[in-house]
């Protein structure tokens, strides 16, 4: 008998596999959606059509420091440097088709939804109609009231239920409530067990690296309606445990001298260079805003809770929930300090740091850095100047002890 | 010769600072080339500074500013923002905001009652506001960088430098100097536009009296009088705020000694 696969190695394998059949799939006849990172993949698991992930496809781009090809290729297309990179990364991926970093086929349909961003909408619409294919979008209303509020639940459900339609029209098949049913409930169980794992990193020291939990997160986008994605966290969850009850931390050679959150996207094309630099310092990340990004979790068959879940992305939430939302994690996980990523991508993630880092200090007294880097587009980061706001970040955790 | 003997060395993107201190923290050797991190203005600057104080050796180092990280031969290395607290609270006991306009890096700094860095803020990688932002300006208008306090002291208020980016404003400046504006009045629009920006800044943190400016920029008059009008502060000026941040660096290499 062969050994157990640990979750590395079942992560590795998943991803593998599903850019693989992302080549094959439509030569055995079945559809191919290219979706945005949290959209509601429910649906489209249900009609049997491929999902892939193009944020993440950029992403994995951006890690194996592909991204300026793809980037100057867009902007002598004619798109602007601030637009988002992962856009500019993608536009382009669509006429090159061929990347280091593993290939997606052009898509068949577009499944949009702004629940993370707003730059997705006029992003995706240009691909529809460059490609000529049809596009479904979720229109997920900022929510300037703490709660999402029924209206808008009403809204977003009005357009899950006209999605259904639409998959029925483009595929000509009837949408199977029955698998619908099923795919929630995994869909659920897998959101679960991506925030279990990722709470484990509460423990003192931390089981969990939290550069890590970026490279784990390519799998909860990609695969969160699936049996092998729900396993895969399962798994996880319970390595992270184990490591957690015998007191280990997140390092074999160093111990755990501090503890902070990174706020926002990862740097891809510079994550060896932030890990190994916060490492220096005895910084572990053990988490950022990205566990509770995932965690879509509501009962079977309540399309309400459904489109709640999918408009509450701490991105589409007002200030106060997102100030509130920090000052929790910082509790939670007993955190030293705060490094925010002020993601020239981003305007969205970035608008309002500088406030939620004044309320969140103010309320917990937890020190902070911002520093400028971008997702994908190598030249908007410098290393000296994060290693720089990252000791300066030492300097005061520990006049703080 | 000092009995014990700590030295600060601050390197810079556009300068090296060295401050060798004794026991009671008196200055016994000081020496600012402007040369920065990558060139031989470090090994010079601690040349000069050991010469002035009389000695070949030093007891323990602390390195700072952007080329603290390559300094090898130091026991420690500090970032500037701490360096300059430190060597701020020191000589201004009541500071509790030290402003630092240095080569690449303009910070707004609040210091605690102890000297560490209660919170700071400091300017993206773009270079406005900084000492590299009137580098800049002073070529254009053909004059040194330290004749530009004097200069901009006989001009009129008046000329807007709105453009944040250094590469805009110095065309802006071009157009300015083509339309007739004297470069007296250019001067002094340009240090208002690096005031507005650092007063922009410090209201992330907040400014509390008293205000103190450290860093290159700070020799230049106009600026820190601009920076008083903007922001309605008086800044308590310094006799060497450049050579702050080494002469912090020099007092935390003093700690490591006890």
């Amino acid at each position: 008998m062969s050994e157990q696969k640990t979750s590395k190695e079942l992560l590795n394998e998943l991803l593998e596999t599903h850019y693989d059949n992302a080549m094959k799939v439509q030569s055995e006849g079945k559809l191919l959606a290219w979706c945005t990172s949290i959209s509601p993949q429910e649906l489209l698991e249900t009609m049997d059509i491929y999902a892939v992930y193009p944020e993440n496809h950029a992403a994995a781009i951006g890690a194996r420091k592909q991204a300026p090809d793809f980037i100057n290729y867009s902007e002598s297309n004619g798109y602007s440097s601030d637009l988002c990179s992962y856009a500019r990364v993608n536009l382009a991926y669509m006429d090159i088709l061929q990347s280091e970093a593993g290939n997606i086929p052009r898509p068949d349909l577009i499944f949009c939804c702004s629940n993370i961003c707003n730059t997705v909408l006029k992003w995706y619409e240009n691909i529809s109609k460059e490609l000529n294919i049809p596009l479904i979008v979720f229109d997920t209303p900022f929510n300037h009231q703490y709660e999402v509020n029924d209206q808008c639940t009403q809204y977003i459900k009005g357009q899950l239920l006209e999605a259904i339609g639409k998959l029925e029209q483009i595929t000509g098949r009837k949408f199977d409530h029955d698998r619908f049913r099923e795919v929630m409930k995994i869909s659920s169980e897998t959101s679960k067990w991506w925030k279990k794992a990722s709470l484990e990193a509460a423990a003192k020291p931390s089981p969990l690296n939290g550069f890590e939990l970026f490279n784990y997160m390519a799998a909860i986008v990609c695969a969160r309606g699936t049996v092998a994605g729900r396993d895969l966290y399962k798994l996880w969850y319970e390595e992270l445990r184990d490591k957690a009850a015998k007191g280990l931390g997140p390092w074999k050679d160093e111990d755990e001298k501090y503890r902070v959150m990174w706020d926002g996207i990862a740097c891809w094309p510079y994550l060896g260079l932030t890990y190994k630099t916060l490492k220096k310092y005895g910084i572990n990340m053990v988490t950022s805003t990205y566990p509770d990004s995932w965690y879509i979790v509501y009962d079977v068959d309540d399309l309400d809770g459904m489109a709640r879940c999918y408009s509450s992305n701490y991105v589409n939430r007002n200030l106060s929930f997102g100030a509130d939302n920090i000052v929790d994690i910082v509790n939670k996980f007993s955190l030293d300090g705060i490094v925010f990523h002020s993601n020239r991508s981003c305007k969205l993630m970035d608008f309002r740091q500088f406030e939620i880092q004044r309320q969140v200090e103010a309320r917990t007294g937890v020190p902070s850095i911002i520093f400028d880097g971008d997702q994908t587009d190598p030249r908007a980061f410098n290393p000296s100047q994060f290693e720089n706001r990252i000791q300066a970040l030492v300097e005061m955790m520990e006049s703080r002890r | 010769m000092p009995e014990r003997a700590y030295m600060g060395i601050d390197i810079g993107s556009s300068s090296s600072k060295a401050v060798i201190i004794d026991r009671d923290a008196a200055i016994r050797g000081e020496h600012i080339i402007n040369l920065g991190t990558g060139s031989r203005g470090p090994a010079d600057a601690i040349a000069k500074a050991f010469e002035q104080a009389g000695i070949t050796k030093v007891d323990r180092t602390v390195a700072t500013g952007y080329g603290r990280i390559l300094f090898k031969e130091a026991d420690k290395q500090i970032t500037e923002i701490s360096c300059h607290a430190r060597g701020v609270k020191q000589l201004v006991p009541t500071a509790e905001t030290v402003v630092d306009i240095g080569g690449q890096d303009a910070k707004v700094i609040r210091v605690k009652p102890d000297g560490r860095v209660e919170n700071f803020v400091m300017n993206d990688k773009c270079a406005a506001g900084t000492g590299r932002f009137l580098e800049v300006m002073s070529r254009v208008l053909g004059v040194g960088i330290d004749q530009l306090s004097e200069l901009a002291d006989k001009g009129k208020p008046g000329v807007n430098i709105s453009s944040t980016c250094t590469v805009f404003a110095e065309s802006e400046v071009i157009s300015q100097l083509s339309s007739g504006s004297s470069i007296e009045d250019v001067a002094l629009g340009a240090h208002r536009s690096i005031a507005e920006r650092i007063v922009g800044l410090a209201g992330r943190v907040g400014i509390e009296d008293d205000v103190v400016m450290t860093g290159g920029v700070a020799l230049n008059d106009s600026v820190v009088q601009a920076v008083e009008d903007v922001s309605g502060h008086k800044i308590t000026r310094l006799k060497d705020p450049q050579g702050m941040g080494a002469f912090g660096a020099a007092l935390y290499a003093r700690d490591l000694d006890n």
